[in-house]
């Protein structure tokens, strides 16, 4: 693979996914946004403060860390864990916020959007709002809202305006369809921050390098640790962020493997799920193309997942991409596999993970065993739970009951 | 228009032949919206069948779609009524053949989002489409840079590819907006979803003057236009003014399907008097 065939295209096509699927109302904005992208990239004032923010606002590099006690549980591979839960507001979300927050005062922007699902993204946006003077709207669906209480006071204490959307089922996608529709009305003073490696380009290719921190320091840190690296990626993706942030700077590199892991739900053949890519098929929504969950008619179906975070019925076009070519390999877990996991890492690490975490520590848990010791794995623990805690203990009343 | 006898459209389009009549007689168009299937596919078709004698000169039907990111409340809750009731996309070309049995002049364009049409097969549906008689397509999330995908294939099957123009459309940005525009220029009017808050007169004639400096294709003006005052004070300087929302809000409010279907062709024929007062004789 080269250099190139990791960029989109002019259009922002990553092969037939991704692309600027908008109303004409928006495509200037996007072309703007994308010009100022370019430049700043290459801009060394632009590049020095986001590194500046990252070491000492988010606290990076984060950590990685040898989970050893996991290690000798599952007695195989050596397993590792990129400690994103403890960035400042405990995931990695905030890495692309700082990002773009930088972008938008770069544009002159004085108002900020965000959808949330979780809270999380929500949460991280509100914070670099808080930090940067702007009023921020996050848009979060009324399912969301109960679900996630804690999210939504702290993104109010961080003087955030959560908007409850009920249209629709009232999660994530709907919450994205809302943020669009505040941002073709107000075009001129406002900056969509998107949480994740979706929505029309340059969004994908541009939270994809904000997020790209994460596999760079892992590649430096495993590289000072073992000498060497990784055999093996493991990554959970709702949309793909935190997974295409560790994986992209080794996609080069032929000899290490990548999983990516969807939210299986009750199980991907009883419908109940969120794993677009192993239940779901190409299709147009939120301005790119990649695999959706939807029926014969091309209406959006819910997502389901314990996890919040991971409940959205579509996925990154560059995940889609990657996904028909090959190269990195797309599972799905259940919510009880993911509970399960959540439980034993609780346990054996100290470490409370979230559910979009433990997602992938359930991919580790079944391969890890079956992996000479020899084989180095790395888990992006993208979050920590301390949000989850209703969620978990009601589905683990109901399991002890 | 009435006057104009059944006649192969291959050489001037529905479209086309519409524009130029109402041209000759020096008024605008008035383009209505609905959806297809709100409340239901029986109401639905009768609302579409009333629509030319209520005095409709285009019809915009809505095909329904889960996510309508740049629709507002109104044309949402249409939306989900119409999938609630069992709406799809074969259904909705269903009403268009129906409704080509009954009137073979007036004519209809198709307006909504990407994904149902790419789902079913973008081949198949323009085969579809043009054999029920669809005349033109709005496909509010293509931009002329995925032209690729539907508007240049819908050319060839003599379906219009109809572009939005909008607020944010400065002079770098037209010429690619007009490169394979067809059958009428939508000129949205505001920045924003459909429904919203209506548009300053001087600005929106501002807007279509500048348009017709660069496109000789007739002009319509849409969102937010509710009334006929405002179809008729628009009228004066477009060729064409789209009410939507404030139709289906009839619908919405309507407590029956016969009052439904009367609500919406008693609105159409204030607008219809609107227009006919815009008139530049």
């Amino acid at each position: 693979m080269t250099d190139d065939s990791m960029q989109p295209d002019a259009n922002g096509m990553f092969g037939r996914f991704g692309g600027r699927f908008v109303p004409e109302t928006l495509m200037p904005l996007i072309a703007e946004l994308q010009a100022e992208y370019d430049a700043a990239q290459s801009d060394r004032e632009f590049q020095s403060r986001l590194a500046y923010f990252q070491r000492d606002y988010v606290g990076r590099p984060s950590p990685l860390y040898f989970a050893e006690r996991l290690t000798e549980h599952f007695g195989g591979a050596k397993i590792y864990f990129k400690r994103e839960e403890l960035n400042h507001t405990g995931a990695h979300k905030i890495n692309n916020c700082i990002g773009q927050m930088l972008l938008a005062k770069r544009m002159g922007k004085t108002r900020i959007i965000a959808e949330t699902g979780a809270g999380m993204h929500g949460v991280a946006t509100a914070t670099v709002a808080a930090r940067f003077g702007m009023p921020c709207i996050v848009y979060m669906g009324t399912t969301d809202i109960e679900r996630q209480q804690p999210n939504v006071f702290r993104m109010k204490l961080l003087g955030a305006d959560v908007v409850p959307v009920t249209t629709g089922t009232g999660t994530l996608k709907d919450a994205m369809n809302e943020a669009l529709r505040d941002w073709v009305t107000n075009i001129d003073d406002t900056f969509y921050i998107i949480g994740t490696v979706a929505g029309p380009h340059p969004y994908p290719a541009m939270v994809r390098d904000f997020q790209a921190v994460i596999g760079r320091e892992t590649r430096a840190q495993l590289l000072e640790q073992e000498g060497r690296l990784p055999d093996s990626l493991v990554a959970c993706i709702g949309g793909g962020s935190n997974a295409l942030g560790l994986f992209h700077p080794f996609l080069d590199d032929a000899t290490v493997a990548m999983i990516g892991v969807e939210a299986g739900g009750k199980g991907v053949e009883t419908g109940m799920h969120a794993a677009s890519l192993t239940g779901g098929a190409p299709g147009v929504l939120h301005g790119n193309r990649t695999y959706l969950l939807q029926d014969e008619d091309g209406q959006i179906v819910d997502a389901h997942s314990i996890s919040a975070g991971l409940d959205y019925p579509g996925i990154g076009p560059e995940h889609a991409w990657l996904h028909e070519q090959g190269r990195i390999d797309y599972v799905s877990i259940t919510d009880n596999e993911a509970l399960a996991a959540f439980q034993v890492c609780c346990r054996l690490e100290g470490i409370i993970p979230a559910l979009e975490s433990a997602h992938a520590l359930a991919e580790v848990a079944k391969r890890a065993p079956t992996l000479p010791r020899d084989h180095l794995m790395v888990v992006n623990l993208s979050g920590r739970g301390d949000k989850d805690m209703m969620s978990v203990a009601q589905h683990l009343g109901e399991n002890f009951q | 228009m009435n006057a104009a006898k059944e006649t192969p459209m291959h050489d001037a389009t529905r479209l086309d032949k519409c524009f130029t009549a109402l041209k000759a007689a020096q008024r605008p168009a008035l383009v209505t919206y609905i959806t297809a299937g709100d409340p239901d596919v029986e109401t639905s078709l009768d609302i579409l069948q009333g629509l030319p004698a209520a005095g409709a000169d285009v019809i915009e039907l809505g095909m329904p779609f889960s996510d309508p990111m740049a629709d507002g409340p109104v044309i949402q809750k249409a939306a989900q009524r119409a999938l609630e009731s069992g709406q799809n996309m074969a259904r909705t070309l269903e009403m268009v053949q129906a409704f080509r049995q009954q009137d073979t002049q007036t004519p209809l364009v198709l307006m909504g989002y990407y994904n149902p049409i790419y789902r079913y097969g973008v081949a198949q549906f323009l085969e579809d489409a043009a054999r029920a008689g669809v005349d033109g397509l709005i496909v509010i999330d293509l931009p002329p840079e995925h032209d690729a995908e539907l508007c240049l294939p819908a050319r060839e099957h003599g379906i219009a590819f109809i572009r939005l123009a909008t607020p944010t459309t400065d002079s770098q940005r037209l010429p690619r907006v007009l490169e394979n525009a067809s059958g009428f220029l939508y000129c949205v009017s505001v920045n924003g979803i459909t429904g919203g808050l209506a548009p300053a007169l001087h600005d929106v004639e501002r807007m279509v003057g500048h348009l017709r400096e660069h496109s000789h294709l007739p002009i319509a003006v849409g969102f937010g236009i509710r009334s006929a005052e405002q179809a008729a004070a628009i009228g004066r300087f477009s060729d064409a003014v789209v009410v939507g929302s404030a139709l289906v809000e009839r619908i919405e409010s309507a407590e029956t399907r016969r009052g439904a279907v009367e609500a919406v062709h008693g609105l159409v024929r204030e607008l219809a008097a609107g227009v006919r007062r815009a008139g530049k004789s």
